[in-house]
């Protein structure tokens, strides 16, 4: 996700390296994904994390109630919608456990995505200052503004396990594959960020839009309902096109035991998924190119 | 011999200009969409109407080549859009060239501004880690020289204090003390690092002397000419993204400073058009000069003309716009094109008080029976504010005027020797007289 280097020919080995431990390293305009530039982007990864501190400490350093605030609003959206359903008389999840506990479930995983989307896209332009004035393989931004997210969702989870403690939940065996489904959910932002932080630093009502595109998002994605409970079956596997929904479902099923997300669905939302993901890598490398010429 | 450190083949860089917005609306593009694909799949033919016709490439940089040797410290020196700052942001890799390739050899660290980073809400140790980081550095290396970079900054008793309450000079001191205690192979320096007190440059100027000498390849754009020939060996010289010259330092100042003077086709009404020579960074926005030129002080209808003859006394003078109503001092330098300085003159130095008015106006300076050699001239001209020293607008190395040896009866003209490179010249009269050896010595005798 960088400059490539170029092939290094044999006449540059010949003149420069035998009177030097460090070869040169050659830089033209070269698009392209390049193994090399990955493993830029693992050379910097201390600066992603000190990217992810820097945004946590600014984010609660100057706030009243500090770090609650990623438990608030869960908490008060799952009173709302407890109560909504309550008055409907129906709950969409099964009901073996509180329907709080399925809605965190949903709610949580998310909330990583909704907000770390926000921030991952406005991350190049947001920076345009720095990329101008300093190199570093540009996908940190996106990355960093994706993994800061994670902190919040860990506080919030905090909230979930309180409630399971509370209605005695106790998670079935799987709840040891719940990172994967987690890993899964940054993956998806991150896919869906290198796209949008792109496409925002090119046309700036691009960060109009996402708020929208999650608003569509939440009710698309079994967030506040199961999916069993609510999609008719025919319909499943377009409706597995959202990769969230595997995501959801997965999360469900490692912490509460609920219905497993099935195999043709999984195997839909990971190609999904993988597509996002590469489009994503092979269109912000060809922005990251440029960008700094057009923010 | 050494080995080379930085190589640099056939290296452009083009923008385009007047094309479009900078950056556009998504939904503007997703409109034009229907009228895109009409021109392209419909109406073939008339395609070249609607496409590139406004394109209008702008080389920033064109065919450079040059390399520079392991420990070489180098200036590069050139006028504003001469390229500097592009070639920079290349080498840097923030910016990838049009064409051409470079060659670094090792790790690069690059200083295009002081605080590189700096977030204002954290406090100055965060921000150590945080810049560092940036810059390249590794945690250990930052824990490393954690103690030094306090030191170097003086920022002791601060260091849990958020930035945003520091003064600008603390600031200052922490961003250049983090950029000197990197140690990449290639350091790459911007002007903007010499700001700050005179003390504090100097420490920094030392410290990048220091550098240097632990063989490290320095690449470092000034503006400061005197920096420039205190710290670098040699020089790269650009003009309209050409590599105009490389060599020594002093031939290659000579060589800017030659250069700064202006051709026929750079000339807005008949004066050098200031935004060439303006430092922007450094200036404030409400007084700006407008033109600056040459007069003959006895005569001023004879108009504008940055020649004179030798021993002609001159009118200075500059054309003000200002936003605001202020006391002003204003002040300039003349100097020969190799550097050295003739003179400084301010306002306050002849107890004149510079009144500016909203609006523009004329400041108008007589330079009485100043002897200068023939050759040519440059000036430094700046405005500040006269109680808090706020700069408004400084220009440098402005083609101020060039002196021309008067033509003697016979009209033939005589130019000095330059070599003798004085910079004052005054009719002397010379005689010589036969004296009777003998004589003169018994004369003394007595």
């Amino acid at each position: 996700m960088s400059t490539s280097a170029s092939q290094i020919s044999e006449r540059d080995l010949a003149v420069d390296v035998p009177s030097s431990d460090v070869p040169m390293q050659y830089f033209e305009s070269e698009g392209g994904i390049s193994l090399r530039g990955f493993y830029e982007l693992w050379v910097y990864r201390h600066l992603v994390w000190m990217l992810v501190v820097r945004d946590v400490k600014v984010r609660y350093r100057q706030t009243a109630v500090g770090v609650a605030w990623a438990v608030l609003q869960p908490a008060l959206l799952m009173l709302v919608f407890n109560i909504f359903f309550q008055l409907l008389g129906r709950q969409p999840s099964e009901g073996n456990v509180p329907y709080v506990v399925t809605f965190l479930c949903g709610y949580l995983p998310w909330q990583l995505l909704a907000s770390t989307l926000g921030a991952a896209t406005q991350s190049l332009v947001a920076h345009q200052n720095l990329i101008s004035k300093v190199y570093f393989p540009r996908a940190v931004l996106p990355i960093s503004a994706t993994v800061g997210g994670l902190i919040d969702f860990c506080i919030a989870c905090v909230l979930l396990l309180g409630l399971m403690v509370w209605y005695g939940v106790v998670p079935p065996v799987q709840i040891i594959l719940l990172p994967l489904f987690v890993l899964l959910s940054l993956l998806i932002s991150i896919g869906a960020g290198l796209w949008l932080s792109a496409l925002n630093a090119l046309y700036r009502d691009i960060g109009y839009v996402v708020p929208f595109i999650l608003q569509v998002g939440f009710f698309i994605s079994p967030v506040i309902y199961e999916t069993d409970q609510l999609i008719p079956g025919q319909y499943r596997s377009i409706y597995a096109l959202n990769p969230m929904v595997g995501v959801l479902e997965g999360v469900r099923w490692c912490i509460l035991g609920h219905a497993a997300p099935t195999l043709s669905s999984m195997v839909i939302s990971f190609v999904t998924l993988g597509l996002l993901l590469v489009g994503g890598m092979i269109y912000f490398r060809q922005i990251e190119r440029q960008v700094v010429d057009r923010i | 011999m050494s080995n080379v450190a930085i190589s640099v083949d056939g290296l452009s860089k083009c923008y385009q200009r007047g094309t479009s917005e900078p950056y556009s609306r998504f939904s503007e593009l997703l409109a034009r969409l229907p009228k895109a694909l009409w021109n392209r799949f419909i109406a073939r033919g008339d395609s070249s109407a609607s496409s590139q016709s406004t394109s209008n490439p702008f080389w920033a940089l064109k065919d450079l080549d040059f390399s520079i040797n392991e420990g070489e410290v180098v200036g590069v020196i050139g006028r504003n859009g001469a390229g500097k700052s592009t070639l920079l942001k290349i080498l840097s890799r923030i910016t990838e060239p049009t064409a051409g390739r470079f060659g670094l050899r090792g790790r690069v660290g690059s200083l295009l501004e002081v605080g590189t980073g700096f977030h204002p809400e954290l406090t100055g140790a965060e921000n150590i880690y945080l810049s560092g980081t940036l810059l390249g550095m590794s945690r250990q290396e930052i824990k490393r020289h954690f103690d030094e970079i306090v030191d170097f900054a003086q920022i002791e008793d601060f260091l849990q204090t958020p930035v945003k309450r520091y003064s600008s000079g603390m600031y200052v001191r922490l961003g250049f003390a983090i950029a000197a205690h990197l140690q990449p192979e290639i350091l790459i320096v911007d002007e903007v690092l010499a700001v700050g007190d005179a003390q504090f440059q100097k420490k920094c100027l030392d410290k990048m002397k220091e550098v240097s000498t632990q063989g490290r390849t320095v690449l470092f754009v000034s503006h400061q000419l005197s920096a420039i020939r205190q710290l670098t060996d040699s020089c790269l010289v650009l003009d309209r993204g050409r590599l105009r010259f490389q060599g020594e330092s002093d031939q290659a100042i000579r060589h800017y400073l030659e250069m700064a003077q202006p051709s026929s086709d750079d000339l807005v009404d008949g004066f050098p058009d200031l935004n060439a020579f303006r430092r922007d960074h450094l200036c404030g926005t409400h007084v700006r000069a407008e033109r600056i030129g040459i007069c003959r002080a006895d005569d001023a209808e004879a108009g504008f003309s940055p020649v004179i003859e030798f021993g002609e006394d001159f009118r200075f003078e500059c054309e003000i716009e200002s936003s605001i109503e202020t006391e002003a001092r204003m002040g300039f330098s003349i100097a020969r094109v190799d550097g050295s300085q003739v003179t400084v003159v301010w306002t306050q130095d002849a107890e004149f008080s510079l009144r500016l008015r909203k609006g523009r106006q004329v400041v108008r300076c007589d330079v009485l029976g100043l002897p200068l050699a023939p050759g040519k001239y440059v000036s430094q001209i700046g405005i500040s504010d006269i109680a808090v020293g706020r700069t408004y607008d400084v220009i440098m190395d402005y083609p101020l005027l060039e002196v021309r040896w008067q033509a003697v009866e016979d009209g033939t003209v005589h130019y000095p020797d330059r070599r003798w490179g004085g910079v004052h010249w005054t009719p002397v009269q010379w005689s010589v007289e036969s004296t009777a050896a003998g004589v003169s010595k018994e004369q003394r005798i007595q």
